[in-house]
């Protein structure tokens, strides 16, 4: 994850505290998600960021998630993602965050 | 309506740059300012190409025209470790310049003596140029003021703040700072603007060869490469354009520059083609030389996974936009897409704009249109560093937003990508890629028939700027010219000139000339 969205992520979480918090990613495959849902979760895997070694357990999901879509009025969810949920290996990007959350 | 302009002929170039990978590549020069002992710098070397593997990587003699894009398909991936049965250095479009003779051809292109070659290293590349043919004898002459020793650039670079210009690891010329305290006339700035006035005089010689216009008939010239050139008073000041059209002896053409990040080239084929249908100018060239900064950009994903430093070429292009000869492609200036403040971000958003929306204008299908010409990124070089395979993930999208238009069924969607779509073979150069390189083979493949009608699209990320955080883009249409001047009657979509039964009449003996001398095209292309 860019060390500036690291960064910021890291701000509002300790702004709103981190049970507030939600992250919700619209990466292009499975494993950019599951590099990102770590970042939030567990740390920085790349050592790099602002959140090397921050665990801030954060809730996250992928748009295309099913938990995710059911809360999104489904006019909107039509207009604005059905397209790339075509597109993407969604049970791909699913089974790559459900790897992340069960670490936790 | 009607009467659009055309395209009359394209070039494409390349010039290989190994050392600039290492010395002026931002990936590398940032290395070794934050991490000056990584192991990526260490081994970078070690994974960079000769100039004749160069030539014979298959995405590189796609890009000078020397083999099709089937072939490439054809080709099973990766594409790093095949090689082209014939690798040759030009090509029908174009060529790839090995890097000493781009040094002296940079130098030929500085008319504010910056550039410094080694006494002997110029004499040596200016033989070499001087067999290409492409410049003039008084041009080449210019090699002939060098007369620095080694130590004399060695002494520019360590004691003056000039750039050196590497060959093989050795030190054979520098390019000196333009002023002392100005940062937009550094030496790393004139370097960097140099080599793209460079790629773009290059990719200007080899259209005026191919199309065989006389130089002085071009009226205007628009750059849309993605530097900036200026003082600290006017950083973006500009006019790559004019400074390119003077060396390549353009003397009736003046110009401007026209930037858009990635889709620079789109809206300048835009400005070109609306300038033409418009009258006011008849022939005009839309040009672009590379970029230094690109060079090695995903460098340490490649070294990482063993391959070779694949992106080690600066690009170049240039197109004619001429006016309708009732023979070649028409630009569709009446069927454009676009981006706009008010589309929105989501892919979907933006592939509405760019394509279904325009489509729409026309009363076309997805399916009407036989090519899409999206960003045509090598895979060779984003897949292994994570971007995946660009021109793929865009025919999906295309697909994907016809199959919710109900142009097409879901099961088609495989079929669409494979029918409609292009094998990306483009240098990753930012600019380079945005629909452009598909140009000189559907200006072919239409004369030839072989498709009817393409899509060109540009898109660029706004962002990187930090002024927007919108994201832009424009697309238009290419087609078959319907023939005669008039054009657009037998074109789908278009208002169809209701002017009276003369006019019909003229217009049908137009068609039928247009065609007879589309069908002799046809036989020049075929030898």
């Amino acid at each position: 994850m860019d060390l500036e969205n690291q960064r910021r992520v890291k701000e509002l979480s300790e702004q709103y505290g981190a049970e507030n918090v939600v992250v919700l990613l619209g990466a292009a495959e499975g494993e950019a998600s599951g590099l990102a849902a770590e970042t939030v979760t567990l740390g920085d895997p790349t050592y790099a960021g602002p959140l090397a070694g921050v665990s801030l357990k954060l809730s996250v999901y992928h748009i295309c998630e099913p938990e995710v879509k059911a809360e999104i009025d489904e006019a909107v969810y039509d207009e604005q993602i059905s397209m790339m949920e075509m597109v993407l290996d969604v049970d791909d990007i699913c089974g790559e965050m459900n790897a992340i959350r069960e670490q936790l | 309506m009607g009467n659009f302009a055309t395209i009359r002929g394209v070039s494409y170039i390349l010039a290989a740059a190994p050392d600039m990978v290492l010395h002026n590549g931002t990936t590398q020069t940032t290395e070794r300012i934050v991490n000056p002992e990584s192991e990526y710098l260490g081994q970078i070397e070690g994974h960079l190409r000769s100039y004749e593997d160069v030539l014979a990587y298959i995405p590189n003699q796609v890009y000078i025209g020397n083999m099709s894009n089937e072939q490439l398909r054809e080709t099973a991936f990766p594409y790093y470790d095949k090689k082209a049965a014939e690798a040759k250095r030009q090509g029908k479009f174009g060529e790839i310049m090995p890097q000493d003779e781009f040094y002296a051809l940079m130098q030929i292109c500085d008319v504010f003596d910056l550039v410094k070659l080694e006494a002997a290293f110029a004499q040596g590349a200016k033989a070499k140029l001087a067999a290409g043919g492409l410049l003039r004898e008084e041009q080449l002459a210019i090699l002939d003021k060098n007369q620095e020793s080694g130590e004399d650039i060695r002494r520019l670079v360590e004691e003056d703040h000039a750039e050196g210009l590497y060959n093989g690891g050795a030190l054979v010329g520098a390019v000196k700072r333009a002023h002392d305290v100005d940062v937009n006339l550094s030496a790393h700035v004139m370097l960097e603007n140099l080599v793209a006035k460079a790629s773009s005089v290059l990719a200007l010689l080899h259209l005026l060869k191919h199309t065989g216009i006389d130089p002085a008939s071009v009226d205007y010239v628009i750059d849309c490469c993605e530097e900036a050139c200026g003082d600290m008073n006017q950083r973006g000041g500009g006019n790559f354009a004019k400074a390119a059209a003077e060396v390549a002896g353009l003397t009736g053409a003046t110009g401007s520059d026209v930037r858009g990040f990635c889709a620079g080239p789109a809206h300048a084929l835009l400005d070109a083609a609306s300038l033409v249908k418009a009258g006011t100018f008849k022939n005009v060239i839309v040009t672009a030389g590379g970029c230094t900064a690109k060079l090695g950009m995903n460098g340490k994903d490649h070294v990482k996974k063993g391959l070779p430093i694949l992106e080690d070429c600066i690009g170049g292009f240039a197109v004619l936009i001429g006016e309708n000869d009732g023979i070649n492609p028409i630009i569709r200036t009446d069927v454009v897409g676009r981006h706009t403040v008010g589309t929105g971000s989501s892919p979907q958003a933006v592939i509405g704009a760019l394509v279904t929306d325009a489509l729409d204008k026309a009363d076309l299908k997805l399916t009407d249109v036989d090519i899409f010409a999206p960003e045509l990124q090598n895979p060779d070089i984003t897949k292994p560093a994570g971007a995946g395979d660009v021109p793929e993930a865009n025919y999906k999208m295309i697909g994907a937003l016809g199959v919710k238009r109900g142009d097409l069924q879901r099961a088609e969607l495989a079929d669409f990508v494979a029918k409609h779509g292009l094998v990306g073979w483009a240098p990753t150069q930012g600019h380079i890629p945005s629909g452009v390189p598909y140009l000189g083979a559907c200006r072919e493949d239409i004369l030839s028939k072989k498709i009817r009608r393409a899509m060109v699209i540009g898109k660029g990320s706004l962002f990187l700027g930090r002024m927007t955080n919108l994201f832009d883009g424009v697309s238009f249409l290419v087609e078959e010219n319907p023939g005669g001047e008039a054009g657009s009657e037998t074109t789908a979509g278009s208002n169809a000139a209701a002017s009276g039964s003369a006019a019909v009449s003229e217009t049908a003996v137009r068609t039928l000339i247009g065609e007879a001398m589309r069908d002799f095209a046809k036989t020049l292309l075929s030898e």
